[in-house]
This record gives structure tokens, C-alpha cells and sequence, in this order.
């Protein structure tokens, strides 16, 4: 079951450009588990390098770079960064995408902080099956710890049918069955993992089986991207947060028959792009979103 | 003998789900649709309540999905062959349907929608 998370718990900062979302790990104040320090992590997603169209963005060789100058000018350093998919634009040539995943790596190899973690889109990965996205960026899946928290990315892109599959399933079981069942427990991925919009291709065919696997751990949280929207949704405890793109914006989910991008408006240029802050402190996660660039 | 209306053509069906059959009566419309990227030609496609339909999907490129979500149904379409889905509308309205497997620049404008009327 999926439930809508009230958007009018957002809480306007002043002075940062942002709102700050409270979620997550949440809510196990007074339970049992190893201390958390506090850290802060950058999520990016669905920058689109090599997508031309300049209805939609006239800066799409620029805005990447007004990013990463955005991460470097935060006003304190994140303990990591993760870009959640679509790092590249689609093309059906080998050679042009190996071009594009250059120039992005490139390109975000300005970023001060060098402890980046990155993960593919169905726009990297989809037509080759990841293998153009692996020789640049490595494992397409993997988990680490940081600080007390167990961090797991899921692919479910490189499988054209936007499968996760039984093998990584599998894993991802294995993975977990490692980790207490009150275990802090943050999740990456790029589609949805629950059905969002199958009509405008917004699911993971066998996301449910993810699902499945993570219920049974009391704190989870998943950072998605895919829709180029903030967008947050329960799916019984586990709360589900999409990212803003940096290419361009999308509708909001069911808003119009079909899916559809939201034009560049040129009184209010870059509106809808930036990227969030990720706070742990408290065993709560403080989200706090950016735009790419401040009005 | 079996009679003629209770002859049964087997298909060859990639996926059904709920009402959908996995055989179909030999009185059934059949529906051509053709993929190609980036669009299922039709792309309008009109149904009455109960009848049932057998859609015959065919790809001229590359491995193509349908999936129609209201319906819960889905199956692959790959290149080279004829993939046949029996369908019966059970309620009146507009459905999307989409293609399922990402297939290039510009999958995500590859749908369709599904017109059931009374």
C-alpha cells in the first residue's frame, strides 16, 4: 500500500534556497543500535549530458557545470556524493555514448569532494545492458557503510525491461540478511521501485520483490530519481523520495493523459532543476533541497 | 465434432494476466499493431465493452514492450515475430498503454491509448 506523504510538511529555510524535508530514519528515537554519527550527503540525478533540445533547456552543455559549482559552493562539505541514473543522454552509438560518459566523468571530476558514488540511468544503460556505463564507472550495484548507516544501490536500469532480476535479488537478499532488522538502511536506485505511473513507464517490473526483501527492516529509506521531480510516497514504512533532474522537469505524476516535459520558461530560467542535501543527525534525515541555480 | 464457434486457435502469448485468455476464439477481431521506434501504429485504438479482441503485435527494429497498466496486462514484442494477445475489456474508458522496454532516444514517447466504449 502507498501513501502520499503531505507535501505541506515541507519547512521553507530562510536563506538557503531550499526546503528541508524531514524523513526516513525517523521515528526510532529511544531504540536500540549502534550511535550514528551526523553526516550530509549530495544526491544528484538525471543530468542528461549530451541532450540537445533547447526548448526545453538552451543551457543543456552548461547546467551540469553550474551544478557541480553549486556542490563546491555549499557552505559545508558533504561526506559523499551520489548521482542516481541518467548521468548521459541515450544514443544508439557506442562510441558517442562512451563520448558522453567521458565528458560527464570529466566534467564532475571538478567536484571538491572526491568520494562520489555513482549509479546508472536506463539512459547510460539500457541499450547495452550497462557495459559502456561499467567500463567508466565500475559495479552497477554494490553496498557500503558510512557513519552507522548501511547504503545499498539497486540497479534497475541496465536490464532493458527495467528489471532488477532474480541474481541481484539475490543479492540484495544476501546483502541485508547481514544487517540487524532495526538497521538504518538507505537505498539508491533510479526508476521507482513501487508502481508510481506504469502508464508513463514510472515502476521497476519487479520492484515489488525489492520491496518485499527491505520490509522487514524497520528503517529504510529510498533516493530515486527517473522522473525529474521531487515526489514522495510510503510504501508502508519505507519512505520513497525522487530527485530533481538537471536537464529538464517533468510533469507531476497523473497531472495529464500523457507525460510530458515542462517547457524552459525564460522569465524563470533553470526553474524545477537543482539537486538536495541528504542531513543524518539524530538518526532522522533532514532533506533539504537546491536549485541549480539561485533565483 | 467440435463446432465451428468452439474451435480454439492456440496463440502464442508472451504474458496475460487476469481475465486475459491464452487461447483465442476463432470468431475473435484480430487487431494488427505494428512497433517501430519510436511509435505502435495504431496508436488509437477502439474497443467495445466485453468483446473480446486479439491484438497481433508485430516490431520492425528492436525488442518492444506493451503494457497496458489498467489492465495489468503486458508482454514482450520482439523483433521477428508475431505476438499475439487475447483482450477483453471489462470498463469503458481511455487507457494508455506504453512500450516497456527502453528501446532509445525517444521511448518515452512510444504509447498509445485504448478507447472502450459501451
Amino acid at each position: 500500500m502507498t501513501q502520499a506523504i503531505d507535501r505541506r510538511e515541507f519547512l521553507k529555510l530562510a536563506g538557503l534556497g531550499g526546503a528541508v524535508f524531514v524523513s526516513g530514519l525517523s521515528g526510532c528515537a529511544g531504540m536500540g543500535g549502534a550511535k550514528q554519527e551526523d553526516f550530509y550527503f549530495v544526491q544528484l540525478s538525471d543530468t542528461h549530458w549530451g541532450f540537445k533540445g533547447p526548448a526545453l533547456n538552451p543551457d543543456a552543455d552548461g547546467t551540469l557545470q553550474k551544478a557541480v559549482a553549486a556542490v563546491n559552493a555549499l557552505s559545508f562539505e558533504p561526506d559523499f556524493i551520489v548521482f542516481t541514473g541518467d548521468l548521459t543522454h541515450t544514443t544508439d552509438d557506442p562510441a558517442e555514448r562512451r563520448r558522453r560518459l567521458s565528458q560527464f566523468r570529466d566534467i564532475v571530476g571538478g567536484l571538491k569532494n572526491k568520494n562520489v558514488r555513482f549509479m546508472p540511468g536506463e539512459h547510460d544503460a539500457s541499450l547495452d545492458n550497462g557495459q559502456a556505463w561499467k567500463e567508466f564507472f565500475g559495479a552497477s550495484y554494490y553496498s557500503f557503510d558510512h557513519k552507522g548507516v548501511h547504503f545499498v544501490a539497486i540497479d534497475n536500469v541496465s536490464d532493458a525491461s527495467a528489471r532488477i532480476g532474480e541474481a541481484q535479488l539475490a543479492w540484495l537478499k544476501d546483502d541485508l540478511g547481514k544487517q540487524d532488522k532495526d538497521a538504518r538502511i538507505v537505498v539508491f536506485t533510479h526508476r521507482p521501485l513501487f508502481d508510481l505511473m506504469p502508464q508513463w513507464d514510472w515502476a521497476t517490473r519487479d520492484g515489488a520483490q525489492a520491496i518485499d526483501i527491505l520490509m522487514p527492516y524497520s528503517n529504510v529509506t529510498v533516493f530515486y530519481g527517473h522522473i525529474h521531480q521531487e515526489h514522495h510516497q510510503m510504501t508502508g514504512h519505507i519512505a520513497h523520495h525522487s530527485a530533481k533532474s538537471l536537464i529538464f522537469p517533468l510533469i507531476a505524476p497523473g497531472s495529464a493523459p500523457k507525460r510530458a516535459p515542462v517547457p524552459w520558461d525564460a522569465a524563470q530560467p533553470y526553474r524545477g532543476l537543482g539537486f538536495r542535501g541528504v542531513e543524518a543527525e539524530n538518526r532522522k534525515l533532514d532533506i533539504t533541497e537546491y536549485p541549480v541555480v539561485k533565483a | 465434432m467440435i463446432p465451428r464457434r468452439r474451435r480454439l486457435l492456440t496463440l502464442g502469448l508472451a504474458a496475460v494476466a487476469g481475465t486475459f485468455g491464452v487461447r483465442a476464439l476463432a470468431q475473435d477481431r484480430v487487431i494488427r499493431v505494428t512497433a517501430k521506434k519510436f511509435e505502435f501504429t495504431p496508436s488509437d485504438i477502439e474497443l467495445k465493452k466485453g468483446e473480446a479482441v486479439v491484438l497481433e503485435f508485430t516490431s520492425l527494429d528492436v525488442l518492444m514492450g506493451f503494457s497496458l497498466p489498467d489492465f495489468k496486462v503486458r508482454t514482450d514484442i520482439p523483433a521477428g515475430a508475431v505476438t499475439r494477445l487475447r483482450f477483453t475489456p471489462d470498463r469503458v474508458g481511455n487507457f494508455e498503454f506504453v512500450c516497456d522496454n527502453f528501446c532509445g532516444e525517444f521511448h518515452e514517447d512510444m504509447s498509445g491509448k485504448i478507447r472502450v466504449t459501451a
